[in-house]
């Protein structure tokens, strides 16, 4: 009998997971039994699916699990501090859960609170600008049984900047249902041949034409067509989505919405990720006001035969799932592996029906477009690229935060606007893009300059260089993560790095093993054991991985070391040992320093 | 989709049929593209291994997952590309454990033909070293994970009646592997699973009792009645512009064990006289370098500020160092301190120690002996050090070898039986 019972769909697998985890707090051996009966797929594959992602425990992840940011920008604020105070005030090591099973504490890469370090995750309820009097509240309040919920309030959106009032496209006054309202008078050619007009790309990095990838999905012909709106904003650095769902979930729901009506869709799907857990109860409790509001569901804005719907799709914790195919896998419960790309998703998708896959800001881009109107959008920007820009601001700066910009902005006048501290190095998009340095500040934020293509050039002299200050078009996602002359360069690239190594699917050998041995010459650099092979051997082999791996993250992996290199080839030379055979790692000085204390202490003690 | 297209392949024309794989294609028109986890029953392609990398119209992409258009200019053997075909062979190479001598599937192994089809001796990576296990659990199969190269071609193509996966991923990154589920298993009958075994390109998944089924000769690529000519030495380079090598040796934070394995090599060590003078050397018992030299030894790690200025000395005064025995590579039993504060060992070995004077209460402690360091060293971490001969102590013949190798610049390939140091 148990055969012929139908099993459950597959795309409901995560959530049946996070049901189970949340509750349990692990995913017993018995519990996969019945999963993997209730899905009908061998047991060792649902293994395959939970070991995957970063969030699901198969042992006990304590009452309370605890993730602290270990990336880059954490680090450089409080992050070691914090940590030894977790982990005396709980009295377990990080990766450990505690023997009353009350704390677990784990380390996690960027959780998007980046312009609030240190930060950390507490059952998915976020806690920001920790310090070890901060953790020690905490976790006394914890013990005592002060609920969770009241120890914390929504992350701050530290909203900085904004063009002026004329000129504001994302953060002015919104009215739910104004972008629709302009939106349903046109017919669905003219609405995407509007966002073509626009000139709007993909907001999430890539920069893909918005109007094309829609145009493709509706000359697809299909009985089912999905929006999916990605919401798994994991490059490091990157906190506008973050922001701009916290302040305006409406403004995603329509552009989605839009999507749907301008290429036949009638199922909006947002995939979000799990470190955003928190926000999760906003954006559900805004579906339901929409629906009520006749702008989801049937009929939309009376329009008869206009019917949109949208869900929230929990992510567990995986970077890679940021790319669309890996995305849609992982929403069908699967692996986040990306797949090969015989198809486009918006040809064949989710659950193989042709789907678009959208940026938050992308999405809310589109309808503040049909809100404002294309002429006053055209009239923003630059002509490449129109409109305004969301850009998260971390690091060496007085005003961590978001920046509303206007395209053609030059950086330095950027990096003024933030009182950046001695800015030197600046990761332009997070991990995987390339770096700005002092040559890039007289540039334009502009897809005509820092973002265009027919800026590429080989560089062969350094003079050239100079004069061209540029490698090629820069891709960004928004993040700005600004580093002063006194960071520790490699220290720096060995937390790109480890992020990579732990982010890699581990599907093709290049990003797998590639990015793990990249790391292990970084390391030797920074134990001062490399000479200048070893700098070739890293060029080279970054040149492999970038050449010979399945997907972005392992093509882009290497973006921001190489071109760090090569911007800054000073800063790597002067850790080599090469030149003069003798390891500047090692001082004398340092290794005797204690020697002389040691012995008068032992010689006052048994004197 | 019988239309005729013209594709161009490094620079030659051809006219060929749309929508085809490349892979095929090419292979139709008598041009290899080497591939690995690329098979024809899979569809669409897996495109894992990365070993099919060509250029298409400029950019780089797999051959197993393209198909061929229109006006499509294909850059197939350009030396990049060569060399980024190797050098994906070479990390999987360094990934795994792939002993071939010791493989079942040796002659059968499609990465091995490979990687003797591409002319690889040594890898260019580090080894990795990654924990890996061999499941001898399932009922009828052997997962050998240090070779497995994660193509995925079982995961895909080996499935039960009722459309479970009998393999799958586990886990990610470096860490992915690929399990078997014992309870699917079972329910593959005999062919099933000898096709999951030769499915496979490497010797990772093995049938128990159905693993010697070809004879040696016969396998996929043995090389039947062709013999290659093993390539000749070079002997006798001459010593040019001197007579003798001049070598330098020390002792550092050491047991001198490795300078008596030094001496084991009884009457060799006449020959090694014809060509080499030794000078700063405990042998000779010379304290202070009196010329240049041309290697220098390097036994034990650093303990104390002696060893360090002795190392740096070495450094400056020899064009090749070596460093040999575990304590120069890795610190060895002196690091053995590193994991106990300076000052309880010193404590221990002055004052509560079973040996020391009851009362003396005494440290050695004077401006003319050496400091002792925080920790104890290995050599790399202090200066460059151009080779390392392990062993605890290396074996006499393998240290001469080394050594000579490197003064006559031989290339030295090490046998396998001269590491052992169990």
């Amino acid at each position: 009998m148990e055969n012929l019972k139908k099993p459950l769909p597959r795309t409901s697998l995560m959530n049946v997971l996070w049901d189970i985890q949340k509750k349990r707090r692990f995913i017993s051996h018995d519990d996969m039994t019945k999963i993997a009966e209730e899905f009908d797929i061998s047991r060792m594959e649902l293994e395959g699916v939970i070991s995957f992602y970063h969030f699901y425990h198969r042992y006990h992840s304590g009452k309370y699990t605890i993730y602290l940011n270990n990336s880059i920008v954490s680090k450089h604020k409080d992050y070691k501090l914090v940590k030894k105070a977790f982990e005396k005030e709980t009295g377990v090591n990080f990766g450990q859960v505690s023997s009353d099973k009350m704390f677990g504490l784990f380390e996690t890469p960027c959780i998007g609170l980046s312009d609030q370090e240190t930060s950390a995750l507490i059952n998915f309820t976020p806690f920001t600008e920790l310090t070890p009097n901060k953790v020690k509240q905490i976790i006394s309040k914890l013990r005592s049984g002060v609920a969770l919920q009241s120890l914390s309030n929504l992350p701050k959106t530290n909203l900085r900047y904004t063009p002026d009032k004329k000129r504001i496209v994302f953060f002015k006054n919104y009215i739910p249902g104004s972008a629709l309202k302009r939106m349903i008078k046109m017919d669905p050619d003219k609405v995407i041949e509007t966002v073509k007009e626009s000139g709007l790309s993909g907001r999430g990095g890539a920069y893909f034409p918005t109007g094309l990838k829609w145009q493709y999905c509706k000359n697809n012909n299909a009985d089912q067509k999905f929006i999916i709106c990605n919401a798994d904003e994991g490059e490091p650095g990157t906190f506008k989505d973050r922001v701009l769902m916290q302040k305006y979930p409406g403004l995603m729901l329509e552009g989605m919405t839009i999507a749907g009506y301008a290429t036949g869709a009638n199922k909006g799907l947002i995939y979000l990720r799990a470190e955003y857990f928190y926000l999760k109860e906003s954006i559900e409790k805004t579906i339901d006001i929409f629906r009520s509001k006749g702008l989801l569901g049937k009929n939309i804005k009376g329009k008869k035969g206009f019917n949109f719907d949208i869900d929230v799709h929990m992510g567990a914790g995986a970077y890679v799932c940021g790319e669309e195919t890996a995305l849609i896998a992982s929403m069908e419960g699967k692996r986040g592996e990306p797949s090969i790309k015989e198809y486009f998703p918006v040809e064949k998708g989710f659950l193989n029906k042709p789907t678009i896959v959208n940026n938050v800001e992308t999405l809310c881009a589109v309808s503040r477009i049909f809100e404002m109107g294309l002429e006053k959008w055209l009239d923003l920007g630059t002509e490449k690229t129109p409109g305004t820009k969301i850009i998260s601001v971390s690091g060496d700066c007085k005003k961590p935060g978001i920046y509303e910009i206007e395209w053609g902005m030059k950086v330095r006048d950027f990096l003024n606007l933030t009182e950046a501290e001695d800015p030197y190095l600046i990761l332009f998009n997070g991990y995987s893009g390339e770096c700005l340095s002092p040559f890039d500040f007289d540039r334009e934020i502009s897809g005509e300059n820092l973002l265009s293509e027919s800026f590429a050039f080989n560089v062969n002299d350094p003079s050239e260089y100079k004069q061209k200050m540029s490698a090629v078009g820069v891709r960004s996602g928004g993040s700005f993560m600004i580093f002063n002359k006194e960071r520790d360069f490699l220290d720096i690239f060995k937390n790109i790095s480890n992020f990579f190594v732990a982010e890699s699917c581990g599907i093709c050998v290049p990003c797998r093993t590639g990015n793990f041995l990249l790391n292990k010459k970084i390391k030797q650099l920074i134990l001062g054991h490399a000479d200048s092979s070893d700098l070739k051997a890293i060029k080279d082999w970054s040149t492999i991985i970038k050449r010979a791996s399945r997907c972005g993250l392992g093509q882009t992996s290497s973006n921001s070391l190489l071109c760090a290199m090569f911007k800054f080839s000073d800063k790597f030379k002067e850790r080599l040992t090469g030149d003069t055979d003798i390891n500047k790692g090692f001082k004398l000085e340092k290794a005797v320093e204690n020697y002389n204390e040691i012995i008068t202490e032992i010689e006052t003690n048994y004197g | 989709m019988d239309n005729q297209i013209n594709i161009k392949i490094d620079g030659k024309d051809y006219q060929v049929l749309e929508g085809k794989n490349l892979v095929d294609t090419a292979k139709e028109n008598g041009i290899y593209i080497p591939t690995l986890c690329h098979f024809h029953e899979i569809n669409p392609p897996l495109g894992t291994c990365r070993i099919c990398t060509v250029n298409i119209n400029g950019r780089p992409s797999t051959a197993c997952t393209t198909k061929v258009f229109d006006g499509m200019e294909i850059e197939i053997n350009s030396e990049d590309l060569i060399d980024t075909r190797k050098a994906i062979i070479e990390m999987l190479y360094a990934e795994g454990n792939h002993f071939c001598p010791s493989c079942e599937k040796s002659g059968n192994c499609d990465m091995q033909n490979l990687a003797y089809d591409m002319g690889l001796t040594v890898t260019r990576f580090p080894h990795v070293f990654s924990n890996k296990m061999v499941d001898f659990n399932p009922k009828r199969m052997i997962m050998e994970s240090n070779r497995c190269i994660l193509c995925k071609r079982c995961v895909e193509s080996v499935k039960t009646e009722d459309g479970k996966d009998v393999f799958s991923f586990v886990k990610r990154g470096v860490q992915t592997r690929i399990h078997i589920d014992y309870e699917q298993e079972e329910k593959l009958t005999e062919a099933e699973a000898i096709r999951a075994m030769n499915l496979c390109p490497v010797g990772a998944i093995l049938v128990k009792g159905m693993i010697y089924e070809e004879p040696f000769g016969e396998r996929k690529y043995d090389l039947l009645g062709k013999t290659k000519a093993s390539p000749i030495l070079d002997k006798n380079i001459p010593l040019t512009g001197k007579n003798k090598f001049i070598v330098a040796t020390t002792s550092l934070a050491g047991c001198f064990g490795c300078h008596m394995s030094l001496l084991d090599i009884d009457t060799e060590i006449l020959d090694m006289l014809e060509i080499v003078e030794f000078n700063k050397s405990p042998l000779t018992d010379i304290k202070n370098f009196s010329k240049r030299c041309d290697v220098g030894l390097i036994e034990g790690g650093c303990a104390n500020s002696e060893n360090v200025k002795v190392l740096k000395e070495f450094r400056k005064k020899c064009d090749i160092l070596i460093g040999f025995g575990e304590c120069a590579i890795m610190g060895g039993i002196p690091a053995m301190r590193n994991f106990v504060p300076l000052k309880e060992c010193l404590e221990e070995s002055y004052i509560h120690g079973v040996t020391s004077e009851i009362g003396a209460n005494v440290i050695p402690n004077h401006e003319d002996i050496p400091k002792l360091l925080n920790n104890v060293y290995p050599c790399n971490e202090i200066v460059k050090i151009d080779y390392f001969i392990p062993g605890c102590p290396p074996n006499a013949n393998h240290i001469w070898k080394v050594v000579k190798s490197i003064l006559l610049g031989k290339e030295f390939s090490i046998a396998h039986e001269e590491f052992k140091y169990d």
